[in-house]
């Protein structure tokens, strides 16, 4: 299982990449893998807020239906419709395709509590 | 032993519109002995179809089998052990079913006059005391048609008791052990959800409740016993801390199978709950409903119950309206009337120690299967459980086996799986729910059906990857069903 050492994560299950004050946020492989084959996911609008550790959309799989809880708060630049479409993507590629928003962070603040993925491995195993 | 699963003949069976000849009918009308009148000249035309309606035209015999075979397909709980338990159905006595069918009932109309209409209204007059007494509340609405309606009943009770005193609260704890419908109900009342985790042995603590509770919120919600089949130990301290700021304890009563005449709820400290009549009394309701969700409250509430209520005055029951704080109506007439029949009936077969009972030896049951199998399937909390007890897959997961495959092969057996990946806080989680009405020989064999699985398990864990072997239909694509849904025949 795989976690990219320039995202952080959450102890929630989801990633993110900051670039500049942009956020993309999505869901991790452990937590992909724990779902299972993903079947619908619903995502907020372009142009919409987001507040920290506040739900912003849902998942769901053939097992349960999951909040997504996002990791800072801000306007939601950019959400990825192709997902919508084809949730197997979540499954087959949680770092790429399968990202779920973008977000223009209103406060650097929020990021202070955020994992590194090595702290979010270790989170994982003591979770098991 | 015999274990129940077995191969025999199932026929096969199309679709009924698959079986449709043009001309063909299963009866002969009699001669038209009136005069025949063109359709247009009696309804206006917009309101007609502009083709036949196209059912299917078949034979009598035809459409007889066709029906038969359908039903030889279903697995009920009258076909074999169901180890979802009353959350799903368990067994309801016929005898229930006999007297929820009399003619007296079934042939009341609604609008029928009170003085009409007298035993009907003392039946549910009846009922709702024996409810207050069961579950230790003051007065009982038997209006909501399910658990969940019931669930926001309450909470809607609890949002206009605020609203009434000029102080709106905002909030409802929710464990997250509870319900999935809580949280639900919760925001469809326009609460706001703060969620808790149960702690440790899987029951909530006190200093968690501690840590939420403000005079913010309006209510706790939790279950006892919670979704992991374990009594709520705290609740009496549990209920202090939120009464001190308050609030309200709501008590979700779904899992009630587990204590009715052994804890009255009320004396926990509960001060709302509702009762699903269809999981805990004498109502088959695993084909979606109708379901029974009556509302227990204290003193307090009950001003807002619904309307209307039941008066009795002297020997006459009516229907009482006025009521001026009530939160209104939520339900057409007076709820599903017909599960109160078979409610009031089970209740009076069984009486107070009959109900006990039942409750001991649900619990029992449950017992007995979790100490059974927990050297074969990893056991969620290594506690005394209530009516359930909870399991997960993670000794199979080391041969790639999952609770998945294990349910399915459990269909081999004879057995309807039990419920699967619920509750969320167990990963890959088996809840078993035998309920009182199992014999020890059935546990036996469904015991003894899981340490097979679980020796598959590790000879042959391919075998479980492909089971279902034995059914008409093997394993079903779910998540190509849950992408690319089909709902709609090809004609």
């Amino acid at each position: 299982m795989e976690f990219p050492k320039d995202f952080k994560y959450t102890k929630e299950h989801e990633w993110i990449k900051v670039e500049g004050n942009i956020a993309t946020v999505g869901i991790t492989d452990y937590a992909q893998d724990s779902l299972g084959d993903v079947v619908y996911v619903e995502l907020p609008q372009e142009g919409g807020t987001v507040t920290k550790n506040e739900p912003f959309g849902v998942v769901e799989s053939v097992k349960a239906v999951s909040d997504l809880y996002s990791p800072v708060s801000g306007n939601v630049t950019e959400v990825n419709d192709a997902i919508i479409d084809s949730p197997e993507a979540i499954n087959e590629d949680p770092y790429g395709d399968a990202w779920m928003i973008k977000v223009e962070i209103s406060s650097a603040d929020d990021l202070g509590d955020l994992l590194s993925a090595e702290d979010y491995q270790k989170f994982i195993e003591e979770e098991k | 032993m015999t274990i129940d699963g077995a191969k025999g003949l199932i026929m096969d069976e199309p679709l009924i519109f698959e079986r449709n000849s043009e001309g063909r009918s299963g009866v002969l009308p009699a001669p038209c002995d009136v005069p025949e009148a063109d359709l247009e000249s009696l309804i206006p035309k917009s309101l007609l179809r502009d083709g036949a309606a196209g059912f299917p035209e078949v034979s009598e015999i035809d459409a007889v089998r066709h029906y038969t075979r359908l039903s030889q397909w279903n697995f009920g709980v009258d076909t074999g052990f169901y180890p979802l338990g009353s959350c799903t159905m368990k067994y309801n006595p016929k005898v229930n079913e006999a007297v929820s069918r009399l003619e007296g009932f079934t042939m009341l109309h609604p609008y029928q006059p009170e003085a009409l209409a007298q035993g009907a209204l003392r039946l549910m007059h009846e009922l709702e005391a024996y409810l207050c007494e069961i579950s230790g509340m003051d007065a009982v609405t038997l209006q909501p048609s399910a658990g969940a309606h019931g669930e926001l009943c309450g909470l809607l009770m609890i949002a206009a008791y605020f609203k009434d005193r000029k102080r709106p609260r905002h909030k409802v704890i929710i464990p997250d052990t509870a319900h999935g419908t809580n949280p639900a109900s919760s925001h469809l009342a326009g609460f706001k959800v703060v969620p808790v985790k149960s702690e440790g042995k899987g029951v909530l603590s006190a200093s968690a409740i501690e840590a939420v509770m403000d005079e913010d919120t309006a209510a706790l919600m939790l279950t006892n016993p919670n979704t992991l089949g374990l009594f709520e130990r705290n609740i009496k301290e549990i209920a202090a801390i939120v009464h001190k700021k308050g609030g309200f304890v709501y008590c979700d009563g779904a899992n009630l199978n587990a204590v009715m005449g052994l804890a009255k709820l009320g004396d926990l400290g509960v001060d709302v709950v509702q009762l699903n009549l269809h999981k805990t009394f004498s109502t088959p309701h695993g084909g979606g409903g109708p379901g029974s969700g009556p509302v227990g409250v204290r003193k307090a509430l009950e001003p807002y119950l619904p309307a209307p209520r039941i008066r009795k005055a002297g020997k006459k029951y009516s229907l009482v309206y006025d009521r001026p704080r009530t939160i209104g109506r939520l339900k057409a007439f007076y709820g599903n009337f017909s599960i109160m029949v078979r409610a009031y009936s089970y209740i009076r077969r069984m009486g107070g120690e009959g109900l006990k009972r039942a409750s001991i030896v649900a619990i029992l049951n449950a017992n007995y299967m979790k100490e059974r199998l927990k050297d074969t399937l990893s056991l969620a909390f290594d506690e005394p459980c209530m009516h359930e007890c909870v399991f997960s897959d993670k000794l199979q997961a080391e041969n790639g086996v999952t609770t998945m495959d294990m349910a399915k092969r459990l269909i081999d057996y004879g057995f309807h799986p039990p419920t699967v990946y619920f509750p969320l806080v167990v990963p890959g989680a088996i809840m078993v729910e035998p309920t009182e009405t199992e014999t020890l020989e059935t546990l036996d064999s469904f015991i003894e059906a899981v340490k097979k699985i679980d020796a598959e398990a590790k000879a042959s864990p391919e075998l479980l990857k492909n089971a279902p072997l034995n059914t008409k239909v093997r394993r079903v694509d779910e998540t190509r069903a849950a992408r690319e849904p089909v709902l709609r025949w090809k004609g």
